[in-house]
């Protein structure tokens, strides 16, 4: 026989205005094993949890029902009550009567009342059968991997090393610095980024407590929060970097030339190359496609010119193995496949480029060193010409979110342009301009007001050659005029994109995106910087179009996150798992192909499933799909679905 | 009476009763062969009436208990079966319902798709073969003459289970059970006889785990793309039927009839019930089978395909409730909508 106590919450009137508590309280407290049952107006409140704590003690309560809100708000709040008065928290059930009974039955308060006491009967009837359960602790690695090393693998990573913790950076080109690195300045302070970023990415490059792996991408990712194993493959870079100084003779003498990818190929790199003079580290790669040596078999240049003898044509990609308790994915973004847009002459006219191609068009350090000469045939254009939301908020052809950043950086660009060519005349083509941020609206205004941006608002009907124009056709829509421009230059603000590959980095992390391959947060409010696998955490543009404050922000939050998780030395895991019944499994397998956090093998010997408790989310999915039956949720054993599913049935 | 002649002091007392029946029960323990006579050796019959001519009475003159084991076969369709089980239970020690439809309902009990009404209308009056203008169905009350009438039993809607009705001690599963299993009363009678510690009351006969424990097809990967049609697919013997798409209850269903249907490359229809740690066959198989179908490219498939998908299942009771509809948590079809 149990000893049940009930307390049923008003919820001020979410609950109690639909739903008749009294009655409820009343005709629950006559239900069988249930030794005391009433109403309050806010369950949650102290004096709420206070009554409850009361009562376990008056009337020695072995088990509480809480009906109220969904279990997702606030289980874990009344399990602690119980706890706090040395009732076992897994004693403790939530009855959802608001999300699943008043709020969708507001209009029929008998019907909202009568369903309240089934559910929370059935519930009863579930806690009847809960047996008291423990958390099961598993150790912590105090070590973080962070996969990507743009600006928020940067920042995640200098926070944690700062907190003390060991951390591995994982960064799949031959320098950290990401797409920041590219830029011209950034809005809203016109600052420059090289000069903000180049700091940090020294001080990983130095910091004792980071192992920076850059050319190097992630293979294999076994194992649970708090006890990752991780393979990482060192790609093949044809050069010793242990011997490596960074000198550059190498580069300076290699006659194989390439477009530069970090100049969005608008200069040519050698195939022995650098990203950047800045990059940290400062050490080459060689491009095998694009060498003489390997694609013809002569050459070997490079290796003359390196006196300390780093350059080796044999070297093969190699693997380490790290052990680490949380992982944080920066692997940012990328902008729109250029073969994706129809459109707008992109990749037809040579002087129709993309916002990042204009960004290193107007870098000091790029490879115009800041004067805008356009590519077709390096003119300083008059007349440029932005269009917004290319690929963005098109949900008809390309993508129907909005890239965020675009009208920004559009303004951004324009001004710049308009301070390295006075006498020039920039339009923006708009939809809308969305300039939400602290600064922002100051910042646009200042480009219409002192830089006399144009911004015409409408879409682009043509563009097509003209001479050496290009002639723009388009509508102003609050005039209604039509617009036609002959332009100099045209500037897509394309839709920025997960960064190639980070669907498949995805898949290997068994992380969750979105259809576009953005990483998915737990939550999009309340837990915007975890994932909902336990132990990864999501930073940067990885996760959804943003500047670099946001960047940065979401960047310290998951290192804190980690951080946190890193305070303690043992972790706690919710008891709510899956068991297998040895004695009744056949080893079908069924359970192993679909359980989605990979816990379960099937043992060859025993032919048996076997779950690894600590990997096991608790989602249910194998239990229901297990033919034999020898799979139990625990929480959810089947004989106390079973008794839920009678009281319902039950008319 | 003449069994009560034959008695030996150190032999038992066996009865084998009946519900609604095919009576292949009485078949399978004739085909115990010699080990039938080892077993009328350990028992007297002392009510059979499928093979004897034995009557009612004589079991109503058996004192209460003193049947020491009854086979039970056959679903409970009539208040007459009714009466016999209630009757029987009575007088045994042990009872044990014996084959799948005392079990969990059998084939009879895909009767609660219907009910009385619409089956007589069947049976009397729709059926083609059927020649009955008058309009003339059986009645329960039936005049002889005069001062005579006679009284057959009544149908009920409702099929049921041996054990819906009265306590069962044992279950022997099968459609019909196993001669392996049928071979196991040898044991459990001579432990009634030797006075030793019988099983656990609820026992099932049969294996601990579900049939693909003693299924010797290649399993590979239980993911399947499409169903198949057993009849005109072309299988490969060795690999696992479900496997193939072929709707095989094996996974479900109770082992210890040595997979005697998968052995001539039947799929199994799960004469043997539920395994050990399933109350209701069907919606576990249902449930299983929802996991495994075209879950490879589960994201991308469309209403209709899944439609499509689930269209190769062409009769979902009678495929996943053929021997346990009676058992089934929703047990029968509904009657009237209130
Ligand atoms: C044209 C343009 C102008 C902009 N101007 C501004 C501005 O003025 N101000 C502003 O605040 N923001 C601006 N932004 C936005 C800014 O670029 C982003 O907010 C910022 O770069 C996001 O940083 P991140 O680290 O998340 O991503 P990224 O900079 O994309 O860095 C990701 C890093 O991860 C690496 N990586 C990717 N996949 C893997 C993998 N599988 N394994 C290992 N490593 C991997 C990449 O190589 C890269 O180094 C602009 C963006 C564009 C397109
Ligand atoms: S940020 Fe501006 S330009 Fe970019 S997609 Fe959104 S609205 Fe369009
Ligand atoms: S699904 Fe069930 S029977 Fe099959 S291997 Fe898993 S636990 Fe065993
Ligand atoms: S409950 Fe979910 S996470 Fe746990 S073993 Fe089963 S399928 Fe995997
Ligand atoms: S599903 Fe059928 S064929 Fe496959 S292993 Fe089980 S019993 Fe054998
Ligand atoms: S294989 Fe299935 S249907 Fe055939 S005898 Fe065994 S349990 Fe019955």
């Amino acid at each position: 026989m149990n000893r049940i106590g009930v307390f049923i919450c008003h919820c001020g009137l979410n609950i109690a205005g639909t739903v008749d508590v009294k009655k409820v309280a009343k005709l629950v407290s006559d239900y069988s094993e249930v030794v005391y049952a009433t109403d309050y107006m806010y369950m949650c409140s102290d004096p709420g949890q206070d009554m409850i704590k009361e009562m376990v003690k008056e009337k020695k309560l072995d088990g509480v029902v809480v009906a109220a809100c969904s279990p997702t708000m606030h289980e874990t709040t009344f399990r602690n009550t119980i706890a706090s008065v040395g009732l076992n928290p897994y004693r403790g059930e939530i009855a959802n009567i608001r999300e699943q009974c008043s709020w969708v039955h507001q209009n029929t308060k008998e019907i909202a009342t009568e369903k309240a006491v089934k559910i929370i009967e059935a519930i009863i009837e579930k806690l009847k059968l809960d047996k008291p359960l423990v958390p099961l602790s598993v150790p912590v690695t105090k070590r973080a991997l962070v996969i990507g090393g743009g600006i928020a693998g940067i920042q995640a990573s200098l926070d944690i090393a700062d907190s003390g913790y060991e951390v591995i950076l994982v960064e799949k080109n031959q320098s950290i610095g990401g797409h920041m690195l590219q830029l011209s300045e950034t809005f809203p302070t016109l600052d420059c980024p090289q000069c903000i970023a180049t700091p940090k990415m020294v001080q990983v490059g130095q910091h004792p407590k980071i192992k920076l792996l850059a050319f190097s991408e992630v293979e294999e990712v076994s194992g649970y929060v708090g006890n990752f194993k991780v393979k990482i493959r060192r790609k093949a870079s044809f050069v010793d970097w242990d011997k490596c100084t960074g000198c550059g003779f190498c580069m300076e003498k290699c006659p194989a030339k390439v477009p530069s990818e970090f100049n969005e190929f608008l200069s040519k790199r050698k195939a022995i190359y650098t990203l950047f003079p800045q990059a940290v580290p400062n050490k080459p790669v060689i491009d095998s496609n694009n060498c003489l040596y390997f694609t013809k078999g002569k050459c070997r240049v490079c290796e003359k010119n390196c006196s300390l003898k780093a350059i080796n044509f044999e070297q093969k990609d190699s693997f380490v193995e790290e052990n680490v308790g949380a992982i944080i994915v920066a692997t940012g973004y990328d902008l729109m496949n250029k073969a994706e847009v129809g459109e707008y002459g992109y990749g037809k006219y040579k002087d129709v480029i993309d916002g990042l191609q204009l960004e290193r068009l107007l870098a000091p350090a790029g490879p115009t060193e800041g004067i805008p000469y356009r590519p077709s045939d390096g003119k300083i254009p008059k007349e440029v010409v932005f269009i917004q939301c290319v690929g963005s908020r098109d949900p008809e052809h390309y993508y129907p979110y909005c890239s965020k950043i675009c009208c920004m950086y559009t303004v951004k660009q324009a001004m710049i342009y308009k301070h390295a060519v006075p006498d020039g005349q920039a339009y923006v083509f708009y939809m809308d301009i969305r300039c939400n941020g602290k600064g922002y609206e100051e910042f646009l205004q200042r480009g219409i007001e002192e830089d006399r941006i144009l911004y015409l608002r409408g879409r682009v009907s043509k563009i097509f050659k003209d001479g050496d124009k290009i002639r723009v056709w388009g509508a102003d829509t609050l005039t209604g005029r039509k617009i036609e421009i002959s332009a100099d230059l045209v500037v897509l603000a394309m839709a920025m994109v997960p960064s190639k590959g980070a669907k498949k980095l995805a898949e290997k992390l068994r992380l969750t995106t979105d259809d576009y391959g953005f990483l998915t947060e737990a939550h999009p409010k309340l837990r915007p910087v975890e994932s909902l696998t336990a132990g990864y955490f999501l930073a940067g543009a990885a996760q959804a179009p943003k500047d670099i404050p946001e960047t940065v922000a979401q960047a310290s939050g998951a290192a804190s996150k980690v951080d946190s998780l890193f305070s303690k030395d043992e972790l706690y895991h919710e008891p709510i798992i899956a068991n297998v019944d040895e004695e009744v499994c056949v080893g079908c397998g069924i359970c192993e192909v679909l359980c989605p956090y990979e816990a379960i093998e099937i043992d060859e010997q025993d032919k048996v499933a076997k779950i690894n408790p600590a990997l096991c989310e608790g989602c249910g999915t194998c239990c229901a799909a297990c033919p034999s039956g020898a799979l139990e949720l625990e929480g959810f054993r089947r004989k106390q679905i079973l008794s839920m599913i009678k009281v319902f049935a039950e008319v | 009476m003449e069994s009560k002649k034959i008695t030996d002091k150190k032999k038992l007392k066996l009865a084998i009763g009946l519900g609604s029946t095919c009576s292949g029960c009485d078949i399978a323990i004739l085909d115990l062969g010699v080990k039938l006579l080892e077993l009328i050796g350990l028992a007297d019959i002392v009510f059979w009436p499928t093979v004897f001519d034995f009557k009612y009475s004589d079991l109503k003159e058996l004192g209460d208990k003193e049947i020491d084991i009854t086979l039970h076969h056959g679903t409970i369709r009539t208040t007459e079966h009714e009466e016999i089980a209630r009757i029987l239970r009575k007088k045994s020690k042990v009872l044990i319902a014996f084959g799948s439809c005392s079990c969990f309902g059998g084939i009879p009990g895909l009767c609660n798709l219907t009910d009385k009404k619409q089956i007589f209308d069947a049976v009397y009056g729709e059926n083609l073969s059927v020649a009955n203008k008058e309009n003339i169905f059986p009645e329960e009350k039936l005049l002889i003459n005069k001062n005579k009438s006679i009284t057959l039993p009544h149908l009920f809607d409702t099929g049921k289970t041996l054990k819906q009705l009265v306590e069962v001690d044992y279950f022997i599963p099968g459609c019909p059970p196993p001669m392996q299993l049928i071979e196991g009363l040898i044991p459990l009678m001579k432990d009634v006889l030797g006075g030793a510690q019988l099983p656990e009351k609820g026992t099932v006969f049969g294996s601990k785990k579900t049939l693909c424990d003693e299924c010797t097809l290649k399993k590979e990967n239980k993911m399947i793309s499409k169903i198949v049609n057993p009849v005109t697919a072309i299988v490969d013997p060795e690999r696992c039927l479900l496997e193939q798409g072929i709707l095989c209850m094996g996974p479900v269903t109770r082992g210890g009839c040595e997979a005697r249907c998968i052995n001539v490359l039947m799929p199994c229809r799960g004469c043997m019930g539920p395994g050990p740690e399933t109350e209701d066959q069907g919606v576990k198989m249902i449930s299983a089978i929802a996991s495994i179908l075209g879950v490879k490219d589960e994201e991308n498939l469309t209403d209709q395909q899944i439609e499509d998908l689930l269209s190769g299942i062409k009769d979902i009771v009678g495929t996943f409730y053929r021997f346990t509809l009676p058992d089934a948590l929703l047990n029968r079809k509904v009657k009237e909508r209130r």
